[in-house]
């Protein structure tokens, strides 16, 4: 139907405006069939915004979409779907309670019994390498097998353009290699795939072309082969980064602030991680990382340690003192704080500004925002003015809400809040998701400093590359059980990687 | 041609104060409407319904009377909408603190002195948390929806109300008539302007509460909490709130506030109870808390434009031959425009003409 050489995918002059912002900004790129292309850029850059106007999702303000040589407008999924555009999202649109069939009949147009449906994806994952059984829930999967469904159930669909969405930030080493093999032979069968990624080190080793984007603009096209991770992040980011200052030190040796001590909880709900016999000791001056893909128990782990779930009261210890039964007040008011993974909806009020997003953490612990009774709103502004300063906040206005601070700068003020006054003890979960690459370079020099004047930091990330970067000490959390503590410089990526696969896959 | 909403990057200032005023309007405008339908010149019966009834002294004291229950309560829902418990309930709660307050004149008429009105506030306001602890409880214990419990509450506070009056609480020397003995002078609220009107000091009560509520809100680490928990209950528990305790503080403040409004309207106005003490001004005080943005000082304002609307529906029977019913109608409408027009602060509206490259550039 097309003959060699042209185009699968032309995309002339699209803009997507949000109000007065351009999410994307008279964008064009072309994508050859069997064709491996990366779409490069920051969080925020626009890379989303575009590719879901390409599967129908949202429509562009300006500009064309040409597939297969055909002027096209793609009016909603179905009508990509159809057209043979095919989308592995970042997070899964996955119905946990169903089974993986019929997850997958969902998407496919109405016809096929739930039979047909099954055993031709049981036959098709499995040609491909990623096998599957039909009748498996969902929640039973572990994240790498349900990206396969989600590859599956795009794959059913006899997709000309497959586009992934970060496919590796939810798979291990092991797994992405796993998935760069699938990718590599459906480019051999003439599919062409975009391939959506801020990870330089794979687009370097998987795609053939790169368009990188920035602020909603194309600012460059590469071939990534030919270039370094160094000079693409150069183009992605605009300006150097800031390389973080390497630390010596010795593990294990200053004093213990805080202990958990066989900590097993059970989930909440039925989709939760059970924690079973995590136990662990950080010490003063010390940078412990706990690696591991989401879903783990990271997030049981940290509402454990905050005080948001209680436990026995041993289970946890600060400075010596048992606080499973304290609530995360009596936790920050010994010395301990804590920044979660939720920006906004968690550690913020979206809706709030940020001198009341201020006195929401330090309202037990800083005199002047309250005594009590009242609160003063003068006092909050005065430490929000603070943090904004030392932590270069970035902002609109002098006070504005939390949601419209871009995650990065959210990301500065909500560490800077808990930091502020001269914190013992610092659990972080995830401190640099979502964040440009600029925010997040100051994030860990500033954890590297807090660790340097004495305290004791934890920090839970998805994120290999900044662990080994930050960290003294590393162990996995897989399943909700923690491995033991191994100094960060004893190990690499490859060992830890295996320690997050479970072993029950 | 299609009506586009786009959101704005933060919610606009001069809507916030604009659009309660938008949505009165539309309301008058859909009013309008109605009584043209009804038969009824527009003018004149919105001239009937709103300007007539502050034309004149005593008619402004009769304002004063209705407007003190919708601030009570209305200041008193503020802080449970603002924590997300929907408590539907305030006429219930009104009821049986109009009944807790009147315990003492009907049961113990002898009982007389300077102490008596100040027990039967006390009283009338104990009864009205008690009331809304209810729903509270099943809420925190059970999970039950509290708008269906506190609503359902309601028409039981009704016929135990009803059911007493006619009954153990008769006033014995009163010909049968259902209704309880006439309160004495001491078990009165007394008048401000005796020779103006009737209007009597529950209005002072309801302007002093309002503001206490509104400096609980807004001064104090209570407030901030409310706020919180209603806004994302994630961050509330990362700030160390309990929500189980708020959901019974923001039922029982709202109860309290209307078991008040329930005794001044007894104490106040009337002077007995009656088979009904209230002509619907729980739930017209759900009305009066989101006209007035959910801040108690707006409910001051919206608590006097909706009494207005009660004394429009009940002058107009006479001068336009319009049933009363109708107050309850405009009362609706204006509900449903205000919050209608609230999409006006956090969205702004366009017609967009043509295919999609002809609308560009900001808005």
């Amino acid at each position: 139907m097309l003959s060699d050489g042209a185009v699968l995918l032309k995309l002339e002059g699209i803009s997507k405006y949000y109000g007065s912002f351009k999410a994307n900004d008279q964008i064009s790129l072309e994508i050859l069939p069997g064709e491996i292309h990366a779409l490069l850029g920051e969080n925020g850059a626009g890379k989303s915004t575009l590719v879901k106007m390409l599967y129908g999702s949202l429509q562009p303000d300006e500009g064309q979409i040409h597939w297969e040589g055909n002027a096209v407008n793609i009016n909603n999924p179905a009508e990509a779907r159809e057209l043979g555009v095919g989308m592995v999202f970042q997070h899964f649109s996955l119905f946990n309670a169903l089974t993986v069939a019929e997850n997958v009949a969902l998407a496919l147009p109405p016809g096929k019994s739930l039979k047909q449906v099954s055993q031709e994806l049981e036959e098709i994952s499995s040609s491909y390498g990623l096998p599957l059984q039909a009748n498996a829930r969902i929640h039973d999967l572990s994240v790498g097998e349900r990206q396969r469904v989600e590859i599956v159930r795009c794959l059913l669909q006899h997709p000309k353009l497959i586009i992934l969405d970060e496919p590796t930030s939810v798979l291990t080493p092991q797994e992405s290699e796993d998935l760069f093999k699938v990718l590599r032979r459906l480019s051999d069968e003439g599919k062409a795939i975009l391939y959506i990624s801020h990870k330089l080190s794979e687009v370097q080793s998987l795609c053939q072309e790169a368009t990188i984007l920035r602020h909603g603009q194309v600012v460059g096209e590469c071939v990534p082969g030919d270039e370094t991770p160094i000079s693409l992040a150069k183009m992605m980011v605009g300006s150097d980064i800031h390389e973080l200052s390497p630390r010596e030190v010795a593990v294990a040796e200053g004093e213990v602030v805080l202990k958990v001590s066989n900590l097993t909880l059970d989930g909440e709900t039925g989709f939760d991680t059970r924690l079973q016999n995590v136990s662990f000791t950080l010490h003063r001056g010390e940078i412990s990382g706990v690696a591991g893909i989401a879903g783990n128990g990271q997030n049981e782990l940290f509402d454990a340690i905050s005080g948001e779930r209680l436990s026995e009261p041993s289970a946890v210890e600060i400075n010596g003192e048992p606080v499973g039964q304290k609530g995360i007040l009596q936790r920050r008011q010994l010395g301990a704080m804590y920044i979660s993974e939720e920006r906004l909806g968690h550690a913020a009020v979206p809706e709030f500004s940020l001198s009341e997003n201020v006195i929401l953490t330090r309202h037990g612990i800083e005199n002047n925002l309250s005594d009590g009774l009242f609160v003063s709103r003068k006092s909050a502004r005065d430490v929000k003015d603070q943090i904004v300063e030392k932590f270069d906040v970035r902002k609109g206005t002098a006070d504005p809400l939390a949601q419209s601070l871009s995650g990065g700068n959210l990301q500065k003020f909500v560490l800077g809040r808990e930091v502020m006054g001269d914190a013992d003890i610092i659990i972080v979960n995830q401190p640099t998701w979502g964040v440009d690459a600029g925010s997040a370079a100051h994030i860990r020099q500033t954890l590297v400093d807090l660790a340097e004047t004495g305290a004791a930091i934890l920090v839970i990330s998805q994120d290999l590359d900044e662990l080994f970067e930050v960290t003294d000490a590393i162990a996995t959390l897989t399943e909700g059980q923690l491995s033991e503590f191994v100094p960060t410089r004893s190990t690499n990526r490859q060992q830890v990687g295996l320690q997050m696969t479970s072993d029950a896959h | 041609m299609k009506l586009e909403l786009s959101k704005r990057s933060a919610p606009s200032i001069v809507m916030t104060y604009l659009s309660p005023l938008i949505g009165l309007s539309l309301a008058l405008v859909a009013g309008a409407i109605m009584f043209m339908f009804l038969g009824k010149p527009p003018l004149q019966a919105l001239y009937a319904y709103f300007i007539e009834p502050i034309s004149e002294l005593w008619s402004v004291h009769e304002l004063l009377i209705k407007a003190a229950p919708l601030i009570l309560m209305g200041a008193g829902l503020c802080v449970c909408y603002q924590s997300n418990n929907w408590n539907i309930g305030a006429e219930g709660q009104m009821i049986i603190g109009g009944m807790a307050g009147s315990a003492l004149p009907v049961m113990f008429p002898e009982f007389s002195g300077p102490l008596v009105l100040p027990l039967m506030i006390v009283f009338g306001m104990l009864g009205g948390m008690l009331y809304a602890a209810i729903p509270a409880l099943l809420k925190t214990r059970f999970k039950t929806n509290e708008i269906l419990t506190s609503l359902m509450l309601v028409y039981v506070a009704q016929m135990i109300l009803d059911w007493t009056v006619r009954g153990p609480w008769r006033n014995p020397e009163g010909l049968n008539f259902p209704e309880t003995r006439r309160f004495d002078a001491f078990a009165r609220i007394p008048e401000m302007l005796p020779a103006d009107g009737r209007a009597n000091f529950g209005f002072i009560i309801a302007i002093v509460v309002a503001i206490l509520i509104w400096v609980l809100m807004s001064k104090t680490l209570k407030g901030f909490q409310v706020k919180v928990i209603g806004a994302s209950p994630r961050a509330a528990k990362f700030a160390g709130f309990d929500a189980k305790h708020m959901v019974f503080f923001a039922f029982m403040l709202a109860g309290a506030t209307a078991g008040l409004a329930g005794t001044i309207e007894v104490a106040g106005a009337t002077g007995q109870l009656l088979p009904t003490i209230s002509p619907g001004y729980g739930f017209t005080a759900i009305i009066v808390a989101f006209l007035g943005r959910l801040n108690p000082i707006g409910a001051i304002v919206a608590g006097l434009v909706l009494a207005l609307t009660f004394l429009g529906g009940e002058a107009a029977q006479i001068t336009i031959g319009v049933s009363d019913k109708a107050a309850r109608v405009f009362q609706g409408l204006i509900l449903f425009f205000v919050l209608a027009c609230d999409t006006l602060i956090l969205y702004r509206v366009r017609l967009i003409f043509g295919d999609k490259t002809a609308a560009k550039g900001a808005a």
